[in-house]
């Protein structure tokens, strides 16, 4: 375990994660950095840092999760934190417990760091308010998933060295994606050319005002692109209230050879996972070593985990609270 | 007998055409006199005289929209609770929307909510019935004993009557015996699952979205029911500039349409909405800075007759949480008088509209005798400071719930004496 700890600067100024909006290029720029030095690490046979020795990190799952998770896990654990997993299920939920009450209760156990996700816009700042720690938001309704955008970032930097000027294309169910959300502000801030493409049944309304050029044809939308985003379509979503068929939807939104090869010939594909396998990606495209980084977002993950608890925990105090 | 005498008040009341600087004699509930040296021309020695100096003296409001707990869940609201609210907000009398445990759907209901008013409310209040058992939607109310038994008009209250053949045999029947017909108008399909304005703003903030067309598309197949049966038609509360276009039209073609908004449409926009607030999450939303422009113009103009308060008290409970599941509702019987103001002290309408939307087209359109300053009409008014800045401290609310959106606020101009049936009921900085 290193003895020098916090030798890398972060600029960080914030006392929580809640989304990608508010922060800055030069924000977003020093975290992916801490990220790369964690990346190293992680690659390393002793992975153990202690920067949050006699932390507690409380990992508070509203929504089934197992990648997130197990993610935020990992990345405490390699920081020395003392980890506590909690999946509040909706029977307890119907017991009666509200949202504010499980979060001050969770309180009162002194953490220094909680980890949120939550099925409802605006839950994890709402908890935000009503706790003394630091608030790290892994995923609210359709708002927001920092994380899930710092490590799409993370990946395509250290694949094209540069987010600049790239052109990223989003596809699929935009109107429900919290990843699509906080990858566009964060592509935006970051100087990237952010597409959407999708059937307009699942374009928010105002899109077209939040930096992005829509399409709704792949191939159009595709054409020249670095990087080609597949959003994951719910099961509940398919069959007729947003597009009426699995099989019209691949079709025509799904991604296969035949539409990849608008974009550029060295684009990479990525997906947030999981799959939906046949349906929003072709599996031969999904598992090609040469086009998809699919699982390196998960190793960036852990990585881009690491740094947002470790920048967020320099700002947390360091004497005994009265 | 019982003689009070209001001397040197601004006395301004739209309905009678009257804004002199004057005194009202008030005897048995009843104005007996109006006009200027009321007192030197020798009041009776056993009169009450309670001195205005000069402050403006109107009809008391009348709101035609409020919700209340009673019966049901009173733990919300009562209709006194209510009555302290109205009072403290210069509402001499407000309406009461039939969204309750049980619906007021049959005649021994109105007859509670008319005997629980006079045995525990302040000020005076009617309900309105709804126009289909239960709300539900189906099978039409006994409108005809309804109205004998004292509801002031019909609606469904906070649930839009979707079914169009109801809607048609509602608006046909009621002709008989000129009721009015009271929409809350949205189509619930086409706003499913919505929780603020479809916007932009929503699409940020990860929020489901209800367009402002669901509104207007039930308005505009109303207008053709009322052309066709020609019935007298409400909409409770617009809020977009497409609904005043709409109506508008149908006012200059003649049709027996009305309208009403919100006193909160009208002073907050959905960007009040921003960082989840759910005392902002109301029925309809708030829209747009556009649509809030267009329904103060229609004010203005008159398109818009009434403003109301659409007073909704929430459990706190029901409010703390994540935006999507927080209710619907914000009080407002305190804040509807304030609230118009700043559009009168913006420029935006004239203080003669203002009253007129509060008093005189309320009790026009509900048939009621007050809303006037007029010899021989209930002795129902208030006094009011326009110019008294202050700041709303929710805690000094009247009402059983706090959940107002002007929390914080800075306002300009109360009531500071509410007066009904010629006696005073409310005196700002008395309890």
């Amino acid at each position: 375990m290193s003895d020098v700890e916090h030798t890398i600067p972060v600029n960080y100024p914030h006392r929580h994660l809640l989304g990608i909006e508010g922060l800055t290029s030069a924000e977003i720029g020093s975290i992916l950095d801490l990220s790369d030095f964690y990346v190293g690490l992680n690659r390393q046979v002793d992975k153990k840092r202690a920067v949050l020795r006699g932390r507690t990190q409380i990992n508070l799952f509203f929504e089934a999760s197992t990648r997130t998770q197990s993610s935020f896990e990992l990345a405490g654990k390699r920081l020395s934190a003392d980890v506590m997993n909690m999946s509040v299920s909706s029977s307890s939920i119907k017991k009666g417990e509200t949202l504010i009450d499980t979060a001050t209760t969770l309180n009162a156990m002194h953490p220094d760091l909680i980890v949120v996700r939550h099925g409802d816009s605006g839950a994890v700042e709402l908890l935000s308010q009503k706790v003394g720690c630091s608030v790290l938001n892994a995923g609210d309704g359709s708002h927001e998933h920092p994380t899930q955008a710092l490590l799409d970032a993370l990946t395509i930097r250290r694949r094209k060295g540069r987010l600049e000027g790239l052109i990223v294309a989003i596809c699929g169910d935009i109107l429900h994606s919290r990843v699509a959300r906080s990858n566009i502000l964060l592509l935006n801030t970051m100087g990237a050319r952010v597409r959407v493409i999708a059937p307009k049944t699942l374009l928010p309304v105002g899109i077209e005002r939040m930096g992005v050029e829509v399409y709704n044809d792949m191939r159009e939308g595709l054409k020249d692109a670095d990087i080609v985003m597949m959003l994951r379509l719910q099961l509940e979503r398919m069959h007729g209230s947003f597009v009426p068929s699995v099989r019209e939807y691949f079709q025509y939104f799904g991604l296969d050879y035949e539409k990849l090869a608008f974009a550029k010939p060295d684009a990479l594909i990525m997906h947030p996972g999981p799959m939906n396998r046949g349906v929003e990606i072709d599996s031969a495209v999904a598992d090609d070593i040469n086009r998809s980084v699919i699982r390196e977002q998960v190793e960036m993950g852990v990585a881009v985990r690491m740094a947002a608890l470790d920048a967020l925990s320099r700002n947390l105090p360091n004497e005994a609270v009265q | 007998m019982n003689r009070t005498v209001f001397v040197n008040a601004r006395l301004c009341d739209p309905a009678s055409n009257l804004d002199l600087t004057g005194d009202i004699l008030v005897e048995d509930g009843l104005i007996v006199d109006i006009g200027p040296d009321l007192v030197t021309q020798g009041a009776a020695s056993d009169t009450e005289t309670v001195p205005c100096h000069g402050k403006l003296l109107t009809p008391g409001l009348i709101d035609m929209r409020v919700f209340t707990g009673e019966p049901g869940t009173e733990y919300r609201e009562t209709l006194g609770s209510a009555s302290l609210s109205a009072a403290a907000g210069g509402v001499t009398t407000f309406i009461v929307m039939p969204n309750t445990e049980p619906v007021i759907d049959d005649v021994a209901l109105v007859d509670f909510i008319s005997r629980r008013a006079r045995d525990t409310a302040i000020v005076n209040v009617h309900p309105m019935a709804a126009i289909t058992k239960a709300c539900q939607g189906e099978q039409m109310t006994e409108i005809g004993l309804l109205k004998d038994a004292g509801a002031v008009a019909f609606t469904d209250g906070d649930k839009p009557l979707a079914n169009s053949l109801v809607m048609r045999r509602a608006l046909s029947y009621a002709t008989f015996f000129d009721a009015l017909i009271v929409q809350h108008a949205e189509d619930r399909t086409l706003a499913a699952g919505g929780v603020m304005n479809e916007s932009e703003l929503a699409s940020r903030l990860g929020l489901a979205g209800r367009p402002a067309l669901a509104e207007t598309i039930m308005i505009e197949r109303d207008l053709r029911l009322v052309e066709l049966t020609g019935a007298r038609y409400h909409v409770a509360q617009v809020s977009c500039k497409a609904s005043v276009d709409v109506i508008r039209r149908a006012k200059a073609a003649g049709l027996p349409v009305t309208c009403g908004v919100s006193a909160s449409h009208l002073t907050l926009n959905e960007n009040d909405v921003a960082s989840y607030r759910t005392f902002m999450k109301l029925l309809p939303p708030l829209r747009g800075e556009d649509d809030r422009v267009a329904l103060v113009e229609g004010v203005a103009d008159g398109t818009i007759d009434v403003i109301v308060s659409s007073h909704h008290p929430q459990d706190p409970e029901t409010k703390r949480l994540p935006f999507a599941q927080a209710a619907f509702g914000a009080v407002g019987l305190e804040t509807l008088w304030p609230a118009t103001l700043s559009l009168v002290h913006a420029g935006s309408i004239t203080l003669e509209r203002a009253i007129d939307a509060l008093t005189t087209r309320p009790a026009k359109l509900l048939g009621l005798p007050s809303g006037r300053l007029q010899k021989g009409a209930p002795a129902d008014f208030v006094l009011s400071d326009i110019n008294v800045p202050w700041i709303l401290n929710p805690d000094d609310l009247k009402s059983k719930t706090k959940n107002t959106p002007y929390d914080e606020r800075r306002l300009q101009g109360r009531a500071i004496r509410t007066i009904v049936g010629g006696k005073t009921v409310h005196v700002l900085g008395e309890n």
